[in-house]
């Protein structure tokens, strides 16, 4: 038993840190933030030229660095401290859906392009009116010589920068997984204008797309989806918990230069406990985050059940999406009037900690989640 | 990162686990799950006798040094003793206050002359300890104590005159460690020494308070010209804060997955409870009892993060907010348990006031919260020791 990093894990975190320091502070965010796409393009050109963090979760045979979520969420925990602008986030999930795909050619072929910083987006759900199967909203229908797809994908995570899309659609009562160009006749995507400007999210409308048999990827994909969806809460779980940590770490900053009554505000208790319980809430989601990494590691071999694996990311999503949430929000009011203005970046970390709280599902459809594994008939933990 | 013990931790956890099967059976098996908070009152005679059968089958002190009687345990090996000593239904330990905070302090500041006299009682679960820290006017601000020791002109002894509080199993220990005041011009921290005294003797008086479950584990313990031999201090006088803060450094958390297993017993019974009266179903308990099963995980990924951390024995941020973590946790839990009961949470076990085990997990975990700091004690101490924020200006003493 040994619940600590390793020193190349240590030193993976090390270097995440000294470059987002130097590469990407407040101000590149910004720009990013007011550009098109809303993303730094040449910082994700650097990223992946010199730091390969695209390449952690590609196998070694596709070209990759074939490590595993546990240092996906290192890194991706240092991405939601600084609100990296890149899409790596989106990366990690597409790698994710691919490696369900075992041993297909084709699979192959695409996590070598990941590896290589292509940028492929996971279309997965109109997410109406869940997030899971029910809210897929794409159909396929078979024709003489392959397939065809119409309906709508909400919430991908590369925005609207992808140059190929695998998209998950319905097959009668299955699911299906195809893979398609975004240039494709019939096929528009775009970005969908979000509150939250720091991760931009794609909208993508198809209509009558045409695509042949071999860009079928899986006709039967509807548990892969379920671990998929899981393995992707683990990764927005490290960005919600850089997202509170830089929250807290940033009013802490705010509230010991603030003099009020003769004295910095921090000598307040009033302000400090609001602190402690913010670190109590950073730190308690930091370490489901770490447990629900090494499930996850588990899963991809499976070593773990999905039982497992889902009963971790429902836990690691309700903690560490509270806990953003609560440390952006108390954040904002450690900060006073400044607080609320545009100027100060505490309200980017608040914006962004709300959407990450209600992508793929809000901290207490989680606990439901693990409610109906508890006490419902049938439930796996059930006593 | 690993989740797994190896596996010769795991051949260790089976020897554990084992003995204990083996040894609380017989006579033993009434004590089953019974002591520790809320329950220290009870079958106090058979725990005492249970000590003894632990010694004697080498399972107290394992985290002890080899040479004065233990195993020289690695903390994974203590992590799993507690464990399985929960899980078999271990009672409430009498002597954990000799065995994780006397011995290792002892083993840390003590003259060879106090290890030799004190540690083997202790191994031997023969002689029982308990803490004298607390007093009326020095309870969060423990630097306020009072309590004063004066050397008497013979040199040969000192005399410790003033009142302690708190101190839970005050009536069956054989030694207090007390700290008290040697230099009586000096305020805070300054001034203080740590005495090992006696308690059969006529100076101390022991008085119990009843608590809101109508039990007593909770004593006062006046002091009126106690008797402590000059050998008996610890360090130097003047030394006792820093002695008294070290001690509380030892225990490095090696308990707390044996204390969530106990926690475990107590949330499967409300989810139990949950499940067959229909409340399992109430969106707003199944939301609370989610959190609840969240919160629980919480404290044990947090306690193997303490237990990985570094051995320089400072305390990490993950250590800072255990305390806060599990009162907190426990507290609701015991309100979780009246609501899931409801209208039949009010109903006793017996006249005149036999509480149930919940009920009786609802009204004294109102202490977890307080004892051994204060969850706003604890909340200052992360602000000012883990996030780096200034003191509050201090009143007079």
């Amino acid at each position: 038993m040994n619940f600590s990093f390793t020193d190349e894990q240590l030193m993976l975190k090390d270097s995440v840190e000294g470059f987002l320091t130097e590469n990407a502070d407040s101000g590149i965010v910004r720009q990013a933030m007011a550009s098109e796409s809303g993303v730094d393009e040449n910082l994700w050109q650097k990223i992946c030229a010199e730091m390969y963090w695209q390449a952690i979760l590609v196998p070694e045979e596709c070209g990759g660095l074939g490590l595993g979520l546990v240092e996906a969420v290192i890194v991706l925990e240092q991405m939601g401290r600084f609100l990296t602008p890149v899409p790596l986030a989106a990366g990690i999930q597409s790698a994710l859906a691919l490696r369900t795909l075992a041993d297909q050619p084709q699979a192959h072929t695409l996590l070598a392009g990941l590896a290589e910083g292509r940028l492929l987006g996971l279309a997965h759900t109109a997410a109406r009116p869940s997030w899971g199967a029910s809210g897929v909203g794409v159909i396929a229908n078979s024709t003489v010589n392959g397939w065809s797809l119409s309906g709508e994908a909400r919430f991908i995570a590369t925005g609207d920068l992808a140059t190929e899309l695998l998209v998950v659609a319905k097959i009668g009562s299955d699911l299906g997984l195809f893979r398609l160009a975004a240039d494709q006749t019939g096929v528009a995507l775009s970005k969908m204008p979000t509150m939250d400007q720091t991760r931009p999210m794609g909208v993508l409308q198809l209509h009558d797309v045409t695509v042949d048999s071999e860009s079928c990827l899986s006709l039967d994909w509807a548990e892969q989806l379920e671990a998929v969806l899981d393995y992707s809460r683990i990764a927005l779980g490290a960005e919600q918990v850089g997202c509170a940590q830089a929250s807290l770490d940033q009013s802490v900053a705010y509230v010991s230069e603030r003099v009020q009554f003769g004295r910095t505000i921090a000598s307040y208790q009033a302000i400090k406990h609001k602190a402690a319980d913010m670190m109590l809430k950073v730190e308690s989601a930091r370490s489901l985050l770490y447990y629900a990494a090494c499930v996850g590691d588990e899963a991809l071999t499976d070593a773990a059940s999905s039982e497992d694996l889902q009963e971790a990311a429902a836990m690691l999503a309700s903690s560490a999406g509270d806990a953003a949430f609560f440390c952006a929000g108390t954040g904002i009011q450690l900060h006073g009037g400044v607080g609320i203005t545009e100027e100060y970046d505490i309200q980017l970390y608040f914006k962004r900690a709300r959407s990450m709280e209600a992508y793929l599902g809000r901290p207490d459809e989680q606990r439901e989640v693990l409610a109906a594994m508890l006490l419902d008939q049938g439930g796996s933990h059930a006593a | 990162m690993q989740l797994k013990f190896t596996e010769a931790d795991e051949q260790f956890r089976g020897e554990v686990s084992d003995w204990l099967i083996d040894n609380l059976a017989g006579d033993f098996s009434s004590i089953r799950h019974r002591g520790g908070p809320g329950d220290e009152h009870v079958f106090v005679e058979e725990r005492k006798a249970w000590e003894g059968r632990l010694a004697e089958g080498g399972w107290t002190c394992i985290g002890w040094p080899e040479a004065w009687g233990g195993k020289s345990a690695t903390i994974e090996q203590q992590v799993i003793f507690n464990e399985e000593y929960a899980r078999a239904g271990g009672p409430g330990r009498v002597g954990h206050i000799g065995e994780t905070l006397t011995g290792p302090t002892l083993l840390a500041f003590g003259s060879e002359a106090q290890k030799q006299r004190y540690l083997p009682g202790i191994r031997a679960g023969k002689e029982l300890w308990c803490q004298g820290y607390s007093e009326p006017g020095a309870g969060s601000d423990l630097s306020a104590v009072r309590t004063r020791a004066v050397l008497d002109e013979s040199g040969q002894s000192w005399r410790i005159t003033g009142q302690k509080v708190w101190t839970s199993l005050a009536h069956e220990s054989d030694f207090v460690f007390v700290l008290a005041r040697t230099d009586l011009a000096e305020k805070g921290h300054k001034g203080l020494g740590f005495f090992l005294v006696p308690m059969n003797q006529p100076g101390v008086t022991i008085r119990p308070i009843t608590q809101l479950t109508g039990t007593a584990e909770f004593n006062e313990v006046f002091f009126d010209d106690a008797l402590c031999s000059s050998d008996d201090i610890v360090g130097e006088p003047g030394q006792g804060w820093k002695i008294a803060m070290g001690l509380l450094g030892f225990e490095r958390g090696v308990s707390t997955l044996g204390q969530q297993m106990l926690f475990q017993t107590e949330l499967d019974e409300v989810v139990r409870i949950a499940r067959h009266n229909g409340t399992g179903q109430n969106p707003a308990i199944r939301q609370r009892i989610a959190e609840a099963h969240i919160g629980l995980r919480t404290l044990r990924y947090n306690s193997l993060r303490m237990l990985s951390g570094g051995d320089d024995g400072s305390l990490s941020r993950e250590a800072m907010i255990y305390k806060l973590c599990w009162s907190s946790w426990h507290r609701n839990l015991g309100k979780l348990a009246m609501d899931v009961l409801g209208p039949d949470a009010e109903i006793m076990d017996d006249a005149p006031y036999s509480l149930t085990r919940l009920q009786s997990l609802f009204l004294f975990t109102r202490a977890d919260t307080i004892y051994g700091g204060t969850n706003q004690i604890q909340r200052n101490i992360i602000a000012e020791r883990a996030l780096g924020m200034p003191r509050e200006p201090r009143g007079e003493s």
